[in-house]
C-alpha cells in the first residue's frame, strides 16, 4: 500500500498523531483538543479547539496538521476552529493523563461544576507528587508556563511539578 | 531536505516573504459560522464586540507591562497569563466584530497580510477605541493593579457569564470560554487584595490607596450606552447597568473579607468617554507602543 493510499484511509488516525507543541509528551487526541476530521478524495477538513482563548500554541498545531497530511499525500487540507461547547480539562484522555503523569506532570481533577464561585481562601487540591507519590505538596504559583498549568513543590522530594489546571 | 529538519521553516510558516506577519496569522475564528442571527443588526453587533476586545485589548497590554517588573516571578507569571487571556478574548471579540460589519476595519495598503483582527488592534486610531478609560490608565503600583483587576474581572465575570446567553451563538461561545479564564483573573486579584489588606501597614495604606485611584473610574464599565442598550434590546449583548448588584456584592464580600469599606467617592465624569472614542492622555502613550512596529511594516516586510 502507498503512503498515499494508506493516508486517505487514516487521515484520523494522522492527524491523531500530531502533538501539543507545548506538552509534546501529548497528542491532540490524548489532549483532547482534536474534536473532527473529515476527509473527501484529497481534500482533509480537520477541527481543533483551543484550550485557552489565548493559546499560542493554535498556529502551530494548525502548521503541524498541515504538514503531517500533507507528508500523507493530501493535497489540500483545512484547519477550523470550533470553539463551543468550550474545551475543558476534563477531555484530556485516560491515555493523556497517564503520560502526563510518566513525564513528571500532575493531571487535572475534574473540572469545576456548576455556579462559579469566588475563592478568596488558599487553593486545595488533592492531588499527588508524579514523581514520588507524596500528597505532601504544595503551590507556588497557580499560573504557571503556559496558561494551562499551575505550579507545584513537593515538600517529601522536594521537585518541583507542573499540574495541569482544572477548567 | 526534509522541511521539518529546518527550524526557520516551522518559523515562516511556509511565507518566508513576510516574516514578521508569518508566525502566527491566521483567522481566530476559522471554520466559524459568523452568520449575522435574523433580528441582529451586524452594526451594532461590530460595535458592542469592539467594545468587548477593546477592554480586553487594551488591559491586556497594559497587564503585559508587568512582565519582568512584578514583585516575584509568580506574580509576574500570573499577570503575563492573565493578559494572554483578555488577548486571546480580545482576538475573537476583533475578529467577530470585522465579520459581523467589515467597514470597522481600517483600509490597509494593497498587499498586506495583515488579517482584520490585527488591523483593528494596530491600525486604528485612538478616537476609534472603544475601551473605557478605566483600562487604559496607568498601572500604578502592584496594590493599584490588584485593585483594578478585582473591580474588572468582577464586573467582566459577571458580563460575561450573562453573554453566554447571547443569541449569537459566536459571541455565546466567546463569553463561555471566557468565563473559565476570568474566575481564575478574579480569584488572583481577590487574594491579593485579602493578602495586602491584612499584610503590613505599608501594603494596606498602598491597597486603600489603589481602592481610591481606581474607584472613581470604575463606574463607566457600568454605565450602559445607545450600544449596549441596543445589544441588551437585541439580545446579543447585556446591559452592564443590570450587573451592578451582582458585582457589587461580590466586591462587598471581598471588602468585607479584607476589613475595607467602600470609599467614599463619586464617579468621575459622566455619560460615555471611551465608549465614545474620548480617551486619556496615557491611552496616546499606550497605542504608540503598542502600535509601534506594525505601522512602520504596514505589509509585514522589512
Amino acid at each position: 500500500m502507498t503512503a498515499l493510499a494508506e493516508g486517505r484511509t487514516h487521515a484520523r488516525e494522522i492527524a491523531g498523531t500530531v502533538v501539543d507543541p507545548e506538552m509534546p509528551m501529548l497528542t491532540l487526541v490524548d489532549l483532547g483538543v482534536l474534536r473532527d476530521v473529515t476527509e473527501s478524495g484529497a481534500r482533509v477538513s480537520v477541527t481543533i479547539t483551543p484550550t485557552y482563548s489565548g493559546c499560542p500554541a493554535m498556529a502551530t498545531m494548525r502548521d503541524d496538521l498541515v504538514h503531517a497530511l500533507t507528508d500523507a499525500g493530501y493535497a489540500e487540507v483545512e484547519v477550523k476552529i470550533s470553539l463551543s461547547p468550550a474545551w475543558s480539562s476534563d477531555w484530556i484522555t485516560p491515555e493523556g493523563r497517564r503520560k502526563l503523569r510518566a513525564h513528571g506532570l500532575s493531571a487535572p481533577g475534574p473540572s469545576p461544576t456548576g455556579p462559579v464561585q469566588l475563592n478568596l481562601a488558599p487553593i486545595r487540591r488533592a492531588i499527588d507528587c508524579p514523581r514520588c507519590g507524596s500528597a505532601d505538596v504544595r503551590l507556588t504559583s497557580e499560573f504557571g508556563p503556559t496558561a494551562c498549568k499551575a505550579l507545584y513543590r513537593c515538600n517529601d522530594c522536594l521537585e518541583p511539578f507542573e499540574h495541569v489546571k482544572e477548567i | 531536505m526534509d522541511d521539518h529538519e529546518s527550524v526557520y521553516d516551522g518559523l515562516l510558516g511556509g511565507d518566508a516573504s513576510q516574516w514578521a506577519f508569518g508566525t502566527d496569522f491566521e483567522d481566530p475564528l476559522a471554520g466559524v459560522d459568523t452568520t449575522i442571527p435574523a433580528g441582529v443588526d451586524g452594526a451594532a453587533l461590530a460595535a458592542y464586540c469592539l467594545m468587548l476586545g477593546d477592554d480586553a485589548l487594551i488591559y491586556a497590554h497594559r497587564l503585559s507591562e508587568w512582565t519582568s517588573n512584578a514583585p516575584d516571578l509568580e506574580d509576574d507569571i500570573a499577570l503575563a497569563n492573565i493578559a494572554l487571556d483578555l488577548l486571546g478574548q480580545a482576538r475573537l471579540l476583533l475578529a467577530r466584530a470585522a465579520a459581523a460589519d467589515a467597514s470597522v476595519v481600517p483600509q490597509m495598503p494593497e498587499g498586506s497580510p495583515v488579517p482584520a483582527e490585527d488591523a483593528l488592534a494596530f491600525f486604528r486610531d485612538e478616537h476609534a477605541f472603544r475601551n473605557v478609560g478605566y483600562v487604559e490608565a496607568v498601572n500604578g503600583d502592584f496594590a493599584v493593579t490588584i485593585a483594578r483587576l478585582l473591580l474588572f474581572s468582577s464586573h467582566r465575570l459577571a458580563l460575561l457569564q450573562r453573554l453566554a446567553a447571547s443569541v449569537d451563538p459566536v459571541l455565546s461561545a466567546i463569553a463561555a470560554k471566557g468565563v473559565k479564564e476570568v474566575t481564575y483573573h478574579r480569584d488572583y486579584a481577590g487574594r491579593w487584595f485579602v493578602t495586602l489588606a491584612g499584610g503590613t501597614e505599608e501594603s494596606r495604606r498602598r491597597l486603600v490607596a489603589g481602592l481610591r485611584t481606581v474607584w472613581p473610574t470604575y463606574a463607566e464599565l457600568s454605565r450602559p450606552t445607545p450600544v449596549e442598550t441596543l445589544a441588551a434590546e437585541q439580545r446579543f449583548g447585556v446591559d452592564p447597568a443590570v450587573l451592578t448588584d451582582e458585582v457589587d456584592a461580590v466586591v462587598d464580600h471581598v471588602l468585607a473579607t479584607a476589613g475595607l469599606e467602600r470609599p467614599d467617592l463619586p464617579p468621575s465624569g459622566t455619560g460615555a468617554m471611551g465608549r465614545n472614542g474620548r480617551h486619556t492622555e496615557e491611552m496616546g502613550r499606550l497605542l504608540a507602543e503598542m502600535q509601534v512596529v506594525a505601522r512602520a511594516h504596514p505589509r509585514g516586510k522589512w
